[in-house]
């Protein structure tokens, strides 16, 4: 630590901000470690912790698109759909053929990752050609779109290996010992629970790694070029479609990730409009929104208390909706009321004037 | 200072438009609360009444379901129904003198929360649950309660996997016994031969009711003459499915579905002079209580269902007058599960001689064996049995709508 005090000196001031980031992330693990082994966190906590993990990485992927690449995605949990339910059908059909548990959900990540990285492309391509409201409607439908073709989608498994239908479950003509993954509409059961608080702040890590690297290299510049001014980016002869598609290709990765973390901590896995429709892509912006564009230790502090939030106003019952509006609308005009911001940089000032002065 | 005033504007716009979506978000969350601003006095009397008599001992029952989201009627069912005979319960000296505390914690259908759901209640001190309201959450929390070995008796979860595990029980028919049963019953009474199904493919219920009814029917001699899906995103014109069902000669439509979309359904078969018969399942309940719906359309529908509000024995008379003196409205059968639940639990407590100060576990243990050796007379059946793998033993009710209230067949 003190090594790292005396470097700080000479280091540049954004590795400066990024080992903060990480720092939240490991002393938020280590706080939670301490008190698990104390016996002072109650099973309500403990339970939340892997959806906190999903959250961040979620609000850190999706700030990744509408800020750094500035484009508005409303389909963001879409991909983190695709990536649940590609990982979950992965686990559960390799659940003999690769025995241990933590070799299996590497993979089931990778290929997470993977399937939400390929939607991103196909989702990206047609889409990333539109501008401002008219792409972010067409993420809107995308994410539907993905999120209505699970739920029509059969997929069982016999001796004779796959079977595939998108009509129903008597369509895939399977001998009697086979099992159906994926159900349509009725989703998977039987995901094993393998996501863990250690394993999610691990991705937690590794997903702020990626983007907070992304920002400061040259492809990120190339980004937020693209975002800034966009026929001045081309007019340095910047592939515009490259670096948007790249951009936002690593967001969905990041997402279906999420979505790994999301399939194996529940048994039960359904692509509702609560978990992977329009509603949680906008709760996703809103984190985004909140947190700061642009700012992703923001964004994933901002994802951490609105999880939290709604689950630790429990005890007001019935008006534990409504509370939890208008606290958010409160804590946006905190956040972003110029007045508000004026004040705050007065009070902040000060503080940072007279610690100088000492 | 134009200018600030200018983005204040325009900020104070993002804010109202954040907040429309996030109440979006909640959808019918309004008129949850609406409802509950009358239920909440129900659930302070029940702790109110639990608080009295905590010297005595009290046995902790949770309950997880939606009272918030597009489900809520279900949820708040359960929670009235379950509170209803609660506080009977308690009024006549409890489980072996013990008093019942009943906490009922939202879940808005959703699967993680849920879970959260299930650990609130846990660090209340839940030594039982009746839940949870709808199936893919039942299934997510079955997979931790059987992992604490917590006893779980859900009253309205249908999907198979909802008594995965043996600390798991349930009330309601499961879906494929729905459909099983309501394909026997066409088969074997000679309703008709030739068949068609309209359902909801993105509805787990639904799809789980006909899944086994074609299965099935084919084992019955009973001709699938047309197999038409919807989904929730478009639920409110059904004349496509109509016209291939007519086009086909079928004699009875089978509608698989919950009461809303059958409404619909029946009216707009009559606009097109359609007229085969209808048959249901329990989601049919409720029917006849569809605003602004002409109950004549519903004259002869058949459908199978564990509870009739209208059935004249004294035990539903009882529940269904007390339960609309309370809360101001007629008890569906989900209701009807969860009073059934809580009575169930109850006599398999008092069967294996559950007290207040076992742990969750050791009730548990118990509670498993207990349930497969009780019988009781419920809204929903009579000598309601259960095995050891979770499911009840009752007789579906077949009712015929005739002159707008149900009938025995």
């Amino acid at each position: 630590m003190e090594k790292s005090t005396a470097k700080k000196f000479h280091i540049d001031k954004t590795f400066k901000t990024n080992l903060i980031t990480y720092s939240i992330v490991i002393a938020a693990f280590i706080i939670v470690q301490i008190l698990i082994s104390a016996g002072q966190v109650s099973s309500l906590m403990k339970g939340l912790l892997v959806p906190l993990c999903i959250y961040s990485i979620m609000a850190i992927s999706l700030n990744l698109t509408v800020g750094i690449l500035g484009e508005l995605s409303l389909g963001h949990a879409g991909f983190m759909c695709m990536g649940a339910f590609a990982s979950s059908i992965f686990s559960i059909s390799m659940m003999d053929s690769i025995p241990s548990a933590g070799v299996r959900f590497f993979f089931a990540i990778l290929v997470g990752a993977a399937a939400a990285a390929a939607a991103g492309i196909v989702v990206g391509i047609p889409v990333l050609r539109l501008r401002g409201d008219y792409l972010a409607i067409v993420t809107l439908a995308f994410g539907e779109i993905i999120k209505n073709v699970v739920n029509v989608l059969y997929l069982g498994k016999d001796s004779n290996g796959f079977h595939f239908s998108m009509k129903n479950a008597m369509a895939l003509k399977m001998e009697k010992s086979g099992t159906i993954i994926l159900n349509g509409a009725q989703g998977i059961t039987g995901t094993p629970k393998n996501s863990t608080f250690a394993i999610g702040v691990i991705l937690t890590l590794i997903t702020l790694f990626i983007v907070l690297n992304l920002i400061n290299s040259r492809s990120g510049r190339a980004i937020m070029s693209v975002r800034d001014n966009r026929i001045a980016a081309e007019s340095i002869g910047i592939n515009i479609t490259k670096y948007k598609l790249m951009a936002f290709t690593i967001s969905a990765s990041l997402a279906g990730v999420a979505g790994v973390l999301y399939s194996h901590n529940l048994s039960s896995l359904t692509a509702t409009q609560k978990n992977f429709g329009y509603n949680q892509s906008i709760m996703i912006l809103v984190f985004v929104v909140l947190g700061g564009i642009g700012n992703i230790r923001g964004s994933m502090i901002a994802a951490v208390i609105l999880t939290l939030l709604p689950e630790l106003l429990r005890g007001l019952n019935a008006y534990r909706m409504l509370i939890y509006a208008i606290i958010l609308i409160v804590m946006m005009i905190f956040n972003w009321s110029p007045k508000l911001i004026d004040f705050r940089k007065r009070y902040f000032h000060l503080n940072r004037a007279k610690k100088e002065r000492v | 200072m134009k200018k600030s005033m200018k983005k204040l504007l325009s900020l104070g716009l993002a804010i109202a438009m954040a907040a429309s979506l996030t109440a979006c978000g909640s959808g019918k969350a309004s008129e949850g609360t609406t409802a509950a601003g009358t239920e909440t006095k129900g659930e302070t009397q029940t702790t109110a009444a639990g608080g009295a008599a905590t010297g005595e001992g009290t046995i902790k029952i949770g309950g997880i379901g939606p009272i918030s989201g597009s489900t809520a009627i279900y949820g708040q069912a359960v929670k009235n129904g379950a509170e209803l005979a609660v506080n009977e319960i308690n009024a006549n000296g409890g489980i072996n003198g013990a008093k019942i505390e009943f906490n009922f914690q939202d879940d808005e259908n959703d699967t993680e929360k849920s879970v959260n759901a299930y650990n609130t209640l846990k660090d209340w001190g839940m030594q039982l649950l009746v839940g949870t309201v709808t199936s893919a959450p039942c299934i997510a929390v079955g997979a931790e309660s059987s992992n604490d070995n917590m006893f779980q008796l859900t009253p309205s979860g249908s999907a198979v996997d909802c008594t995965k595990f043996e600390n798991q029980f349930r009330v309601c028919f499961s879906d494929p016994n729905q459909g099983a049963a309501s394909a026997q019953y066409i088969g074997e009474n000679k309703l008709a031969t030739k068949v068609a199904v309209i359902y909801d493919s993105s509805d787990v219920y639904s799809s789980g009711i006909h899944d086994k009814f074609i299965s099935e029917a084919a084992n019955q001699g009973i001709e699938i003459a047309s197999d038409e899906a919807f989904t929730a995103d478009n639920n409110t014109n059904f004349s496509v499915q109509l016209q291939k069902a007519q086009d086909s000669g079928a004699e009875l439509v089978f509608l698989p579905i919950y009461y809303s979309q059958a409404a619909l359904i029946l009216a707009q078969a009559k606009q097109m002079g359609y007229a085969p018969a209808f048959f249901g399942c329990d989601g049919l309940d409720g029917l006849l209580t569809v605003e602004n719906f002409d109950t004549k359309l519903a004259e002869n529908v058949m459908l199978l269902t564990p509870f009739a509000a209208d059935a004249k024995d004294d035990l539903t008379q009882k529940f269904v007058t007390s339960f609309k003196e309370k809360y101001n409205e007629t008890p569906n059968q989900f209701a009807a599960d969860a009073y059934d639940a809580v009575y169930a639990v109850k006599a398999a407590a008092e069967k294996a001689g559950v007290t207040a100060d076992m742990d969750a576990s050791a009730i548990c243990d118990k509670l498993k064996t207990a349930m497969t050796e009780i019988s009781i007379n419920g809204l929903t059946g009579e000598n309601m049995k259960w095995s050891a793998d979770g499911e009840p033993d009752k007789a579906p009710k077949a009712v015929k709508i005739v002159n707008g209230v149900y009938t025995a067949m």
